[in-house]
């Protein structure tokens, strides 16, 4: 149980004290525990390493508070590194080695050469064409990227309120409380230019003064949407397991500057150990006179609550999600009132995502103009993007408004993998779009993608490479939606279903030369007549295949191809002129569709051809092609 | 069937002060005793909270997590994100659909072992494909790993 503080001057002391107790803590192991790294093992690698240490007599630390003075090593887990793809992730400073791809079975070896002799182990540092890098600053990867709401995330223990005292947190949330007025919180905000990191952009100081001025209502309600919901979207998830206590410090800080005393925060299920340490942090910082009842003597008070998603996607959305809080099925109602207006419980609620609340205590800390000095004029700032798909490094970035798309895929992804053609980007998810060739130089903020047909969501970024139909993405996302539709509105619940069926049948070989000129009608009617976020933007992936690889989709009706061999019932199989006549294919056909003489070039009858694919995977030169 | 004893459903209803806003909260712990939401239990909670079954039943039909079905010892999810869906995870599915006998209509292993789900995203993009056997992920995913995850999962059966 952690002392409660009951003034600024403890809250100043206590985090004096632990900063030093960082400062004295020559060498650090943090070991990555954010989703990825733990299901590759590296809970395992944390117990080996403690074991070890221990076993060698070495003075390590788990927590700052254990601190005694002297030089121990301390031992952490961290959140995301946002290497994902080299996981599982150790972290080693002071000289800021990562090593990658650990195993219990390393852990001999890095206490002995590193801990003790201050070596650097080769074997499991990263390697790419250029060589050897032993510092994650130089990783390519990590090279073009500006942490700003990630800088602490898989650099600080993210289950100890302690660490994050010891690197200034809470110290824009003290700042709020005792030397700015509510009004000057939320003017530094709308200052800074920030807008609303879920999707949509809206300028988040505005809403907050919109809150704000409901003087007249004594209860409001602060909300932060950790509903993350987009397939291809995983940023929030790491902020909340990486370094919780920031996104906490932004909600008290946004119910401080608009009079509201109560906070939830809502999760999905998804999401096991956000909410495990979500709940870690609330608890520490009430313990601390954080939160809870008149927070550092100040007089003020601010309560969290956690409410964990059912798995709705439509929860997402801002009434839909207030619904559910209140314990109803997450539909969207319609606008106005707004929530600002009327939200959660029929109170005037903010509502923010959880990289919106994260970005709030260094803009407080250090200015409107220190956050401006990054990104566009219209976009200030830094976004985090989830980057995924057929893209060599896989993982979680942050870069500054603006920045190409080509940077992102190319410098920060190291490009496409297996050596394959660029084909497209679906960015924002099955609201979102796709970016193609001609976009790769488009610079990525929430204006100049808009005018495009794409959006920046919530910053998911899946890579296409050349073998991605684009038909097929179409109809998964179409799919994603029927599922998700709440069913409430027509449009939306009829319409999608009406989309899903004609791309349905496209894929399947079915499909007709006017699908094409229909989907585009229904995508309108959709468009405009839905009651919410998720109708009216459901059409877009349809919309921006249709724009941009309408030919696709010409192939699929007339021809029925499909030149990516993604969609089964479409799928042919051709032997190229690689074969070397050695028969295997013919004799691994089950349905004897292949001839050919030994030594000469075999052919597939396609009438027979069960498309298998046994003939290709068993092919010992490659020689066999599907599309 | 005997009429079943309600005390852990009890603690779970006081714990959230019977309060109706909390039935999301409610369900949720009360699955995690059951890994389902059996129908004498929810006519249970709508007695003490007040709240009508049909309403309850509106509830837990709206949201994915809730199953009125019972649930395998092991419940399978299939991410069928997008990252995921470009890294093939449809192959996945089908094997395990394969292995397990599992489908569309059946949902529950007939050995009671394995529940198969597909999910739309468990945000280990970068893991991708993945696979969730109860809490935990298991990444990239390929046909022959889910083949030899079943395997394994059914050896600790004995």
């Amino acid at each position: 149980m952690r002392e409660k503080l009951h003034s600024l001057e403890e809250f100043q002391a206590l985090q004096a004290q632990y900063k030093a107790a960082r400062e004295a803590e020559k060498r650090k192991v943090l070991v990555c525990c954010g989703t990825g790294c733990v299901a590759g093992g590296n809970l395992n690698v944390y117990q080996a390493l403690k074991n070890k240490m221990a076993e060698l007599g070495i003075d390590c630390e788990v927590s700052l508070s254990d601190n005694h003075g002297g030089e121990a090593v301390g031992l952490k887990k961290s959140g995301c590194h946002g290497f994902c793809e080299r996981g599982p992730l150790v972290r080693i400073e002071p000289e800021g080695w990562l090593y990658t791809r650990c195993t219990v079975e390393d852990v001999d070896e890095i206490v002995q050469k590193t801990i003790l002799e201050g070596e650097f182990i080769e074997r499991l540092g990263y390697h790419n064409e250029d060589g050897l890098c032993k510092r994650q600053e130089d990783i390519p990867f990590y090279k073009k990227q500006t942490r700003r709401v990630l800088e602490h995330c898989g650099h600080i223990d993210s289950e100890s309120i302690e660490e994050y005292l010891s690197i200034g947190g809470y110290e824009a949330l003290a700042k709020c409380l005792f030397e700015m007025s509510g009004d000057e919180v939320i003017k530094e905000v709308s200052d800074s230019g920030l807008r609303g990191r879920g999707g949509a952009g809206f300028p988040t100081g505005k809403k907050w003064a919109q809150v704000a001025a409901h003087t007249e209502e004594p209860v409001k309600y602060i909300v932060c949407n950790g509903d993350e919901g987009d397939p291809g979207a995983f940023m929030d998830r790491s902020c909340m397991e990486g370094d919780p206590h920031k996104v906490l410090e932004g909600m008290i800080i946004a119910g401080v500057a608009t009079g509201s005393t109560e906070g939830y925060l809502y999760v999905r299920a998804e999401y096991p150990l956000a909410v495990r340490r979500m709940r870690m942090a609330m608890q520490q910082a009430e313990e601390m006179g954080i939160l809870g009842d008149n927070i550092l003597g100040s007089g003020k008070s601010f309560h969290m609550h956690i409410n964990r998603g059912a798995g709705a996607f439509v929860c997402g959305e801002g009434s839909a999600m207030t619904a559910s809080i209140e314990g109803h099925r997450g539909m969207p109602r319609t606008k106005p009132p707004r929530s600002v207006d009327k939200g959660l419980f029929g109170k005037p609620t903010c509502l923010n995502n959880v990289e919106t609340f994260a970005s709030v205590p260094d803009i407080i800390k250090k200015g409107a103009g220190w956050f401006r000095s990054l990104g566009t004029e219209t976009s200030p700032g830094t976004k985090a993007f989830a980057l995924t798909g057929n893209v060599m490094n896989t993982g979680l970035i942050e870069v500054p408004m603006g920045t190409t798309m080509r940077e992102v895929v190319y410098d920060i992804g190291g490009g496409i993998k297996n050596h394959k053609e660029f084909k497209a980007v679906q960015i924002g998810g099955p609201s979102g779009g796709c970016l193609t060739k001609e976009h790769l130089d488009l610079p990525m903020d929430f204006d100049s993608l808009k005018k495009v047909g794409a959006i920046i969501g919530s910053g998911g970024l899946v890579v296409m490479d050349e073998d991605s139909c684009m038909v097929n993405i179409a109809q998964f996302f179409m799919n994603f939606i029927c599922e998700e539709s709440c069913g409430k509105c027509t449009p939306c619940r009829e319409g999608t279903t009406r989309m899903n069926e004609i791309l349905t049948r496209i894929t399947q070989g079915n499909g007709r030369m006017s699908d094409i000129a229909d989907l585009k009608r229904l995508a309108k009617m959709i468009q405009t007549s839905s009651l919410c976020g998720l109708g009216k933007t459901a059409p877009n992936p349809v919309l921006s295949t249709l724009q941009n690889f309408e030919d696709e989709y010409i192939e699929h009706i007339r021809d029925k191809r499909c030149r990516c061999g993604t969609c089964k019932d479409l799928a042919r199989f051709v032997i190229t002129d690689k074969c070397i006549g050695c028969t295997k294919c013919a004799r691994n056909c089950p349905v004897g569709a292949i001839s050919g003489s030994p030594r000469h070039k075999h052919e597939i009858d396609t009438t027979k051809c069960i498309k298998c694919g046994a003939c290709k995977s068993g092919c010992p030169v490659g020689a066999i092609k599907e599309g | 069937m005997e009429p079943r004893d309600f005390k852990a459903v009890d603690e779970i209803l006081e714990q959230y002060n019977c309060d109706k806003q909390q039935i999301i909260a409610i369900l949720q712990d009360v699955q995690d005793i059951y890994r389902y939401l059996p129908q004498d239990v929810l006519a249970h909670v709508s007695e003490k909270t007040g709240m009508s079954e049909s309403e309850i039943y509106g509830v837990a039909t709206f949201y994915g997590n809730f199953s009125l079905d019972a649930k395998g010892k092991y419940v399978l999810k299939v991410c069928r994100g997008t990252a995921c869906h470009v890294r093939k995870s449809a192959d996945v599915l089908a094997k395990l659909q394969e292995i397990t006998g599992l489908n569309d209509k059946k949902s529950l292993s007939d050995d009671g072992l394995f529940s198969l789900e597909i999910v739309s995203c468990l945000g280990a993009c970068g893991l991708s494909p993945v696979v969730m056997v109860n809490d935990t992920v298991h990444a990239a995913m390929t046909p022959d790993k889910a083949k030899d995850l079943i395997a394994d999962l059914r050896a600790g059966e004995g």
